[in-house]
């Protein structure tokens, strides 16, 4: 109240000493000086490049790449464009950064709850593998990995660990089923598993909220997602066709090959951000009090459902802002790929401004890349962390 | 009040640190290199022979000497250079930010770098051209039957497109792997992740001899994938210093086809023969028309060495990459370097 008369006392006039004015002046200031030095920095730019010769724009887009780019997962030769050779640079980023989030995020839950478990040694095990890869520098790492890759014996005298399965100097090739129309009603059916796992639990949820009981969940759960598409095989005739590699002049023929650059570039992504997950994780479940943990056994909750209903919950509030933060990085670390040789997307772009001498052009791409990247991520886990957030 | 003067300040500043950024580069090269005292180079840094630092970090090799033929007639000091270690996805942004005066790092002179990336080159300084290198104990004769194999490229290289263009041309399949760091390529190809690699003929040569644990083991195919011609590469819109590196250069021919070398140079000051009193400067000012002093052909040649000695120390038979010159020499020996003349 006293707050308010005390506003009310402050003249209303428009002058600097009116707190809203001040406010929109500044901001628009601080708008201006942005814009007027980008326009500043750009037009210096596009005048001395014009001065020294160089032709600028993003023409060069559509032309003929000529270079031809490693791993790709749309049809591409060194008769593409620019663009399609982009794209393709892209598609690896992505690919590479989306297996790493998956698998990172995986390993540092399972760190993390190792670094709390009752268990001595899981404990101890856990804290050194924290310790070791968050506190050596990733790209360190990277080139650990590679130079680990690169000793394995020559395709010629590779590792076999499984019949069928090869780990050489030239990656980690194993069998893929061949393809069968049956394999199309698998996805089918897989993908109407999954749509009737989430409407079984959301049923079950609204069940238990309405009576107090539980249905079972992860068993029909489990049927559901695994079992239909079982179903669909069987149904299909069961094919077990394996496209098997075989040794051919310099490679593998058949099956399938994940090069050595993007295995390096995967165990040490997902090693290092992994770890710092775990932290994230480990932190998450011991910042909810042991209270909440006696009070839910004290209502007769097991301990399962303890950790399901009453833990994550609260834990999960805490984990998902910094856990956001190691995906941004994860995505934004993938580019050291470029000292290995993965073809990702800094790496593609690099040559192209190399062969086309379009830096500018290159490096505001590269950017809005990123950022497109981050962003999403970020829209993503903001929208998740809102819908897991209290509820007033 | 105060935090809008500020912000008013920050735009002013920005405004003049741009205004300031377009004068510092509208002054001519030379200029810019006489006051600050010493040439801004960049090169390779990993190629023994062609670039490298020693033991005690002075650069040299073929490359290196280039620049040190420029410093020479410029200051007459051929230790007046700064070099830079550029990969080659960095050279050529290096060159058009103005971080260095000139690049001699093995770049090919092609039409697209002349024309739209900003630059002019001077005359060539080596005829190269992109080779093939592989592991012995594969057992291959041509590149005609490398089909399947893993190749190491080095990236935003002419090489990485004469590779895709020679095995579109022989309807065969490859790998590239494509590795930004010199070293870290070569040493990808060496512990066979790759088959293959590929590189311009000196290039390959320094892998082997240098960097190979057993240079036996590796054989560089007979396939010539594309011309490779080499040549120092500077910005383009200073015609003086276009002129400056280029007749820098041809001093390095002509001396050679003179018989000037650092040895005898000295002696040669007192020559009667008109073409090599006019080309050391001693009765013309042909430096002076360049903005050199009038002896820098002699300070070329005194302290860094004519074509001949270049090669031959760096990478000829004084070296352990034992090239042959092959079009590198005279026009008069079979080669292809030529001259326009001093006058």
């Amino acid at each position: 109240m006293v707050e308010a008369e005390a506003r009310r006392l402050v003249p209303r006039a428009l002058s600097l000493d009116n707190e809203t004015v001040r406010a929109v002046v500044l901001q628009v200031a601080t708008a201006a000086a942005i814009v007027a030095a980008l326009y500043l920095l750009g037009t210096n730019a596009a005048h001395n490049m014009a001065r020294q010769g160089i032709v600028s724009g993003f023409g060069f887009l559509s032309q003929e790449a000529g270079y031809d780019v490693g791993e790709s997962w749309i049809a591409h030769s060194a008769r593409s464009t620019y663009a399609r050779t982009l794209v393709v640079g892209l598609l690896n980023t992505l690919y590479v950064s989306a297996v790493a989030i998956v698998l990172a995020t995986v390993l540092g839950v399972l760190v993390g709850i190792a670094r709390v478990s009752p268990n001595w040694l899981l404990r101890k095990v856990s804290a050194g593998y924290v310790e070791i890869f968050r506190n050596t520098p990733l790209l360190l790492q990277i080139v650990f990995w590679y130079t680990v890759m690169r000793q394995l014996p020559p395709p010629r005298r590779a590792l076999q660990p499984i019949e069928g399965v090869f780990l050489s100097n030239r990656g980690f090739t194993h069998p893929v089923p061949t393809w069968d129309p049956a394999h199309g009603w698998m996805l089918a059916a897989a993908a109407i598993g999954i749509g009737a796992a989430i409407a079984y639990r959301r049923a079950a949820r609204r069940h238990h909220e309405r009576t107090g009981r539980r249905w079972p969940v992860l068993w029909p759960t489990a049927a559901l997602v695994v079992g239909l598409p079982a179903l669909a095989w069987l149904a299909g005739g069961s094919p077990i066709g394996l496209d098997v590699p075989r040794m051919r002049a310099f490679n593998f023929q058949g099956g399938t090959t994940h090069s050595p650059e993007l295995v390096a570039l995967l165990i040490a992504l997902v090693a290092y951000i992994g770890a710092f997950i775990g932290e994230i994780v480990r932190f998450g479940i011991q910042a909810v009090g042991s209270g909440q943990r006696e009070a839910a056994r004290a209502l007769g909750l097991r301990d399962g459902h303890a950790l399901r209903l009453v833990v994550l919950p609260q834990a999960l509030r805490i984990i998902v802002p910094p856990l956001t933060s190691q995906y941004l990085n994860l995505v934004k670390d993938s580019s050291l790929a470029v000292w290995i040789g993965y073809p990702d997307f800094v790496s593609v772009t690099n040559t192209a401004i190399n062969q086309t001498g379009q830096a500018v052009e290159g490096i505001f791409l590269m950017m809005l890349v990123y950022l497109s990247i981050s962003l999403s991520i970020s829209l993503f886990m903001n929208w998740y962390n809102r819908r897991i957030g209290y509820r007033r | 009040m105060k935090a809008a003067t500020f912000l008013a300040a920050l735009a002013l500043g920005a405004v003049s640190l741009a205004a300031g950024a377009a004068v510092a580069a509208d002054g001519p090269t030379l200029a810019a290199v006489k006051q600050r005292g010493h040439l801004m180079c960049g090169g390779d840094g990993t190629r023994p022979g062609i670039s490298a630092p020693d033991a005690k970090g002075e650069w040299g090799g073929f490359d290196v000497d280039f620049c040190r033929v420029v410093a020479a007639a410029i200051f007459g000091d051929p230790t007046k250079v700064r070099f830079i270690a550029l990969t080659t996805v960095q050279r050529f942004p290096s060159l058009q930010s103005g971080e260095i005066d000139v690049l001699s790092r093995s770049t090919t002179h092609n039409l697209t770098r002349d024309a739209a990336l900003g630059f002019d080159f001077s005359p060539i300084t080596m005829y190269a051209h992109t080779a093939l290198m592989v592991h012995k104990d594969l057992g291959v004769k041509a590149g005609k039957e490398l089909d399947g194999a893993s190749v190491c490229v080095p990236p935003g290289t002419s090489i990485e497109r004469n590779i895709a263009d020679f095995w579109q041309q022989n309807n065969i399949k490859y790998k590239p792997v494509v590795i930004d760091n010199q070293k870290e390529l070569n040493e990808t190809y060496l512990a066979h992740r790759c088959d293959v690699i590929a590189n311009f003929l000196p290039g390959l040569a320094t892998i082997r001899a240098y960097q190979a644990a057993k240079p036996e083991d590796h054989v560089i195919l007979p396939d010539v994938l594309l011309k490779e011609p080499l040549a120092i590469t500077f910005r383009q819109g200073d015609a003086q210093w276009k002129d400056i590196v280029s007749w820098s250069v041809y001093a390095t021919f002509e001396a050679e086809e003179k018989g000037l070398t650092s040895k005898n140079v000295d002696a040669a000051l007192k020559s009667k023969d008109p073409e090599i009193q006019r080309l050391l400067g001693v009765t013309a000012d042909l430096g002076e028309k360049l903005g050199l002093p009038k002896d820098f052909v002699y300070q070329i040649v005194k302290k860094v060495g004519n074509y001949e000695e270049i090669w031959e120390k760096n990478v000829g038979k004084d070296a352990p990459l034992k090239l042959d010159r092959g079009l590198n020499k005279l026009w008069r020996d079979g080669g292809v370097l030529y001259s326009p003349p001093f006058q």
